[in-house]
């Protein structure tokens, strides 16, 4: 391998895809006209349940499940329980929960004595549902107030943020963002060029200089690096500036970085190797990327759809990236961030074998 | 290999599914020879042409191009081997210069971009995007790119294709100058009359086999059917020349085209206008081409098919 002959084709390369609106349009505009767009879109509340986290250290009273069931019967939020013998808050940060509440030991036995009970809401701001969990909260305590304790103000709760700092919609959206250009911008050219290359016989032609297929793919890889690196930086400074974001970016961003860029090159290479034609790859492209656009966490957590469709998100490669993503800059959970790059390194390594495998410049 | 053959082809064979492209051909080219291949649409041609530049692998027989197997030794013979594939085409955005240079970096070459534009005359547009080029321009960056690497074997695939009279004549003189320069030449073309004035010998496929091959003047003296006198038609003509003479005749519109075997022949039918008072307005005297013997061979081929 030389550096000669990848410089070379990363120069080439480059100053044809500088040359085209359309490829910076989607890596410098795109990203910046969905900020502005989601921004403002997701504001509030949403209709249907959303995922709340409940953990009762009331374990021998009766009072406590009732007040689960009354929470339960509202319809708004879908109800998980929290062991009750972990720590919640190390529970919140492992699994990256955004709404949990905290139930205490003496609720049964306070409540029989007309003592003050204290729930503890733990939630994320930045997550627009955490507050459609917490208005069923307060829902719920006041149907319990009025019933079961003739409205004198026993039970209260008290907010706390689960993460690091107070976070807004924003700051959840550039995360998103950024594993949208990490997608997009090598996706969509690699599955086009490779297709029209192939139509061209370009590859044919270049496989008769001295230019290898692994220098050729390294400067792709390095180039869909830069400027997805370049689109990242742009992303958080535009959040930060118009936007007042204030998430807490870490190198620790780089790793995902790279390795969702190499994952993504080596689909758009294998995706436009297995076309038939441009047409065709064009279909491929947009059949992968599409879903793993909308339903990875780009735009919305993944915890407001519903079940099946979240078990599918699971199977995104995409949704690795975002959530490593998340776990980096919004929860600071740094094992969870650990698993969601081993599991993107092991896609990434799956998809390169296959499109070594498939990948040709040659025609037999 | 005899060190005077640029290239050796012994048997091979290509097929694609049921289709037998190339069926069992051989064939020598010498060094410093034009060589040209012709023949009808999916006579093998380009096949043959691939898989001697290394890109398409025989399914049987020996090819040897410069001392090398062409597919295994592809890296070997990249340094020595300039290609011009058929309907070349390049990255969209980029310039004939910047194409021309890309290509010195990756050959290692010192840049060669303005000499290379100046000599297939397209310093005029050297900063055009290739999508913005004419077919003709095209096709000349796909030359430029061909001699980036100063190769001993060049490959020509159909490269007058789409242009206009002066640009082929252009074309032309550039094959000279690269046979003049001891260069071997392979060169595919269309048109007949290109390869009788530049090939030093072709060969003429069919159905993926060699039919003929020889130099132009060979082929033409060996399997050409005379002289043929070009005179009007007039039915009294043709009826006395074929049916009293015995000549062969054929009518093509107002011209009556006539196989002459000696001068006798050419006298008889000057003697019986003359006789017959019909005054001849057009007259020439014509050999067959590399073109007439070309179609009569590939319609022989298809007749015994």
């Amino acid at each position: 391998m030389k550096l000669k002959n990848i410089v070379a084709d990363l120069k080439i390369y480059s100053r044809n895809y500088m040359r085209s609106t359309t490829a910076i349009f989607f890596v410098f505009i795109f990203p910046l006209i969905l900020m502005l767009l989601f921004g403002s879109i997701f504001s509030g509340s949403t209709t249907s349940a959303v995922p709340l986290y409940v953990q009762n250290l009331d374990t021998s009273g009766n009072m406590s499940n009732t007040f689960i069931e009354t929470l339960n019967s509202t319809h708004f939020v879908d109800i998980h329980m929290i062991p009750d013998n972990v720590n919640i808050q190390a529970y919140i940060s492992q699994h990256s929960i955004t709404a949990a509440l905290l139930i205490p030991a003496n609720f049964t036995s306070d409540y029989s004595q007309g003592q003050h009970i204290s729930l503890t809401y733990y939630n994320n701001p930045a997550v627009s549902t955490s507050s459609v969990a917490q208005q069923a909260i307060s829902v719920t305590v006041q149907l319990f107030n009025s019933h079961f304790a003739n409205n004198n103000q026993t039970v209260s709760v008290a907010s706390t943020s689960v993460t690091t700092h107070a976070a807004n919609y924003i700051d959840f959206l550039i995360p998103g963002l950024i594993g949208l250009v990490i997608l997009t911008s090598p996706m969509f050219s690699m599955t086009y060029i490779v297709s029209s290359y192939k139509k061209d016989k370009i590859f044919r032609q270049l496989s008769l200089t001295p230019l290898t297929k692994s220098e050729w793919f390294l400067s792709k890889f390095i180039w869909y690096l830069i400027i997805s690196a370049l689109s990242a930086i742009m992303i958080i400074a535009v959040g930060t500036l118009l936007f007042h974001s204030t998430l807490s970016i870490s190198l620790l961003v780089i790793p995902f970085l790279v390795v969702g860029v190499f994952m993504f090159t080596s689909l758009g290479i294998l995706a436009g190797s297995v076309s038939r034609s441009e047409e065709s790859a064009s279909v491929i492209g947009n059949i992968i990327t599409f879903p793993m656009m909308f339903l990875s966490g780009t735009f919305f957590p993944i915890a407001i759809m519903p079940s099946w469709l979240q078990s599918f998100a699971h199977v995104l490669p995409l949704f690795y990236i975002i959530d490593g993503l998340n776990s980096v800059t919004i929860y600071s959970n740094y094992s969870s961030a650990t698993l969601d790059l081993a599991v993107s390194i092991a896609v990434a390594a799956v998809i390169f074998v296959f499109t070594v495998l498939k990948f040709s410049w040659k025609e037999q | 290999m005899d060190p005077q053959h640029a290239i050796t082809a012994e048997n091979i064979h290509k097929s694609y599914a049921a289709i037998k492209a190339v069926n069992g051909i051989s064939f020598i080219v010498y060094k410093g020879e034009v060589f040209s291949f012709l023949g009808p649409n999916g006579a093998g041609k380009t096949t043959t042409v691939e898989m001697l530049e290394g890109i398409r692998k025989a399914d049987s027989g020996r090819i040897n191009v410069l001392g090398e197997d062409p597919w295994h030794s592809a890296i070997k013979l990249r340094d020595r081997v300039g290609i011009m594939p058929q309907d070349f085409r390049f990255i969209e955005r980029i310039t004939p210069k910047e194409a021309i240079r890309y290509y010195c970096s990756l050959f290692g070459m010192p840049d060669k971009s303005s000499e290379l534009l100046e000599l297939v005359e397209l310093s005029e547009v050297q900063d055009v995007y290739f999508q913005n080029l004419s077919g003709g321009q095209k096709q000349k960056v796909g030359i430029c790119l061909a001699l980036v690497n100063d190769p001993e074997l060049v490959f020509l695939d159909e490269p007058t294709t789409g242009l206009d009279p002066k640009a082929r004549r252009k074309i032309w003189d550039l094959i000279r100058k690269l046979k003049s320069e001891g260069r071997t030449v392979i060169l595919t073309t269309h048109y007949l009359e290109e390869a009788q004035m530049l090939a030093d010998r072709v060969a003429i496929m069919d159905h993926g086999r060699i039919i003929v091959e020889g130099s132009p003047a060979d082929i033409i003296q060996k399997m050409g059917k005379g002289r043929k006198l070009i005179v009007q038609y007039t039915e009294e003509l043709f009826r006395h020349l074929s049916e009293v003479l015995g000549l062969e005749c054929s009518r093509s519109g107002d011209s009556l085209s006539v196989t002459v075997h000696s001068n006798r022949d050419v006298m008889d039918v000057l003697e019986f206008a003359d006789r017959s008072r019909i005054e001849l307005t057009s007259l020439s005297l014509k050999e067959d081409t590399l073109e007439d013997i070309f179609v009569d061979l590939v319609t022989e081929q298809e007749e015994s098919q």
